[in-house]
């Protein structure tokens, strides 16, 4: 067991490792993504190129200003933008954080809550005008570019139906954080969060809807029907706790990546100031420490969301962790 | 041959209705994309010249493109608005420069089907050699080959895509003697497929690795035959299905994420469209002139539905285990 953790852990320090990599490499080799002629300026002269140069440590070799990179991200934790007249950059990110994460907390909740429903209720009704209808729906959900479907919504509840009864409670494009006022932080996110969720409830409500079919085939549910348990326990019960590993690990990943700046587009759209838009942001002025310190922040999410799916597994089915599981 | 595969397949998308009519109005938007030059010209507009002064005939009338502004100040210009009269220039109004909106959401069809297509399959040859290779030689090719694809994965897709086409679009890209320009299409094309290559790689390694512990591979092996038979004649055809099931669903990933590259402007370039630069266009129209923005979103949504419902039934038809199931 301690083996395994160790493996883990390893890997997960590799993967965010190459992703530092990529992404420095990424920005450091690619012609014409040069950083110094940027902090320098349009039409800068050779001198001051070099002084620029010199002082941001770009004349060293590039293993050296990537771990200097690093050390200052990770280490010191007082890296330095390149472009916004040195802000530091860590702050920043945190600043973003909460925005991001109170929008993702509430899509979430959508997602989940009505994927579940709909997904039980389609595989209830399978095959049925219910489920055709509802199955559908969730592809045409699935099927929608989010920048679109939120430009939509605002041209609704923003200009053409925003004096009607149903709309004049929607808030100007923007963000309030929760600490000033707990009903304009949630007005200001509803609508956000449920575009965001529309693409996700139509994916996990057919994901669960085939898992609780298929898991409707199991000896287990034979099982418990035999034993006389009703409907509502086989489904609820045995079905949900056949089917539910799958929709957790897609959850988790979700989850993570949207944490980690997946959002942008919603954030761009409905112009919250999340990780996801800073990130934007730093890739618009081609701000190296910016865009590392949202990367990172992205990728930690990510590699610990995946690390906590195999353990959740793990907990789950015991032939995994005994690697028994063809995986 | 008229119990193959193909003709299996052809059969069991036959008896879906769905199936059908996604697959004809698929052919209906590329048919139509297509026919953007014949359209052009037979209304008579250009849809990438700036047209800001121009004119044009709406019921017999000579309008204006663009119009004294609606608010009761009239300060600033809105362009036409739609009169819903397809075939006729700018029967479906003008966007903020002067230019038919239907004849440049027609041409931006084009762009956005192409890219997503190409990048859809230049995703699919890179991931199944990839998965091939993983799959078929395990050991330490698995390990590299995976730890790769966990790199990418843990990346968000957009985030990934978008900080490649930063650094290329409008930079061009050289890799050796090969120099793509600062507005090729590959750019995007490239970019898309590669941060699609964990998600079609991942099924196809796992397939990749039953099929080589399978017993027909272990005879071909036991006969003699070398790695690169195995792999091409043994295991590749069993993959068809797999990949075939993949590629609408992959084609529509691709275009949703073309379509959100584009509209950050950092897909097809000005003055050329894609329907994701058309939604951007129309933007800073959205509350006077929404038609601009919401037209190619349509357009969007109907290609990506076609695709998955493609999908959809020809996993059902494949894996008859499955029908039914998603």
């Amino acid at each position: 067991m301690l083996r395994m953790l160790a493996a883990r852990l390893g890997q997960m320090v590799f993967v965010l490792f190459g992703i530092s990599v990529l992404v420095f490499g990424v920005f450091f080799a690619t012609p014409g993504a040069d950083p110094t002629a940027r902090i320098a300026g349009r039409g800068a002269s050779p001198e001051v190129m070099a002084r620029v140069r010199s002082a941001y440590g770009f004349d060293r070799p590039l293993p050296v200003q990537y771990a200097r990179m690093m050390e200052k991200l990770f280490v010191s934790r007082d890296l330095t933008s390149f472009v916004d007249h040195g802000a530091p950059v860590v702050p920043e990110v945190m600043a973003a954080a909460p925005v991001t994460l109170s929008l993702v907390l509430w899509a979430s909740l959508f997602w989940v809550v009505f994927s579940l429903a709909i997904g039980i209720v389609s595989a209830v009704l399978r095959d049925s005008w219910v489920d055709r209808f509802f199955m559908g729906i969730g592809l045409l959900g699935l099927s929608m570019p989010v920048f679109w479907l939120g430009e939509v919504v605002n041209l609704v509840t923003q200009s053409r139906f925003h004096d009607t009864w149903l709309f004049s409670w929607v808030p100007p494009l923007g963000y309030v954080p929760f600490s000033e006022s707990p009903l304009g932080w949630a007005r200001a996110l509803l609508l956000p969060a449920l575009t965001l969720s529309v693409a996700f409830i139509g994916l996990y409500a057919r994901v669960l809807r085939a898992e609780l079919l298929a898991a409707m085939g199991e000896d287990a549910i034979r099982t418990a029907r035999a034993k006389g348990a009703g409907p509502a326990r086989v489904w609820l019960w045995h079905g949900l706790r056949l089917s539910w590993l799958s929709y957790v690990s897609l959850f988790g990943m979700d989850f993570a990546q949207l944490v980690g700046g997946g959002a942008l587009l919603t954030e761009v759209v409905f112009a919250l100031p999340g990780v996801g838009r800073l990130t934007y942001q730093g890739l618009n002025t081609l701000d190296l420490p910016l865009i590392m310190a949202t990367v990172m922040y992205a990728a930690v999410f990510v590699v610990l969301a995946n690390a906590v799916i195999d353990g959740v597994y793990a907990l789950l089915d015991p032939r995994i962790a005994e690697g028994r599981h063809g995986r | 041959m008229r119990d193959g595969p193909w003709s299996r397949v052809w059969h069991g998308l036959g008896q879906r209705r769905g199936a059908m009519a996604a697959l004809g109005l698929l052919g209906l938007i590329v048919a139509a994309s297509l026919a953007a030059p014949f359209y052009a010209a037979w209304v008579g507009v250009d849809p990438f010249v700036s047209n800001v002064a121009g004119t044009t005939l709406r019921h017999g009338q000579v309008v204006d493109l663009m119009q004294p502004n609606d608010n009761p100040l009239h300060l600033g210009l809105t362009p036409l608005g739609p009169d819903w009269r397809i075939g006729e220039a700018y029967g479906l109004g003008s966007d903020a420069q002067g230019r038919d909106v239907a004849a440049r959401v027609l041409y931006g069809g084009r762009n956005s089907l192409l890219i997503s297509a190409a990048a859809a399959i230049l995703c699919m040859m890179t991931a199944t050699a990839i998965g091939l290779c993983a799959g078929y030689f395990g050991g330490w090719v698995d390990i590299v080959l995976s730890r790769m694809l966990d790199v990418l994965w843990a990346i968000p897709v957009y985030l990934l895509a978008i900080s490649l086409s930063i650094v290329t679009v409008g930079h061009g890209l050289r890799l050796g003697p090969v120099t793509i320009g600062a507005d090729n299409l590959l750019i995007p094309v490239i970019i898309i497929a590669l941060v699609y290559i964990p998600y079609a790689a991942r099924p196809l390694r796992a397939r990749a690795l039953s099929l080589s512990r399978a017993e027909f591979v272990m005879v071909s092996r036991g006969l003699g035959a070398s790695h690169w038979r195995i792999l091409t004649r043994e295991i590749l055809p069993n993959l068809a299905d797999t990949l075939v099931v993949l590629a609408p669903l992959l084609m529509a990933l691709c275009l949703l994420a073309e379509s959100s590259l584009s509209f950050l402007s950092l897909g097809v370039q000005a003055p050329a469209a894609s329907w994701g630069t058309i939604i951007q266009d129309g933007e800073g129209l959205l509350y006077t002139r929404p038609a601009v923005a919401i037209l190619p979103g349509l357009m969007i949504v109907a290609t990506v539905l076609s695709l998955n419902v493609l999908g959809d039934a020809l996993r059902d038809t494949l894996d008859p285990k499955r029908r039914g199931r998603s």
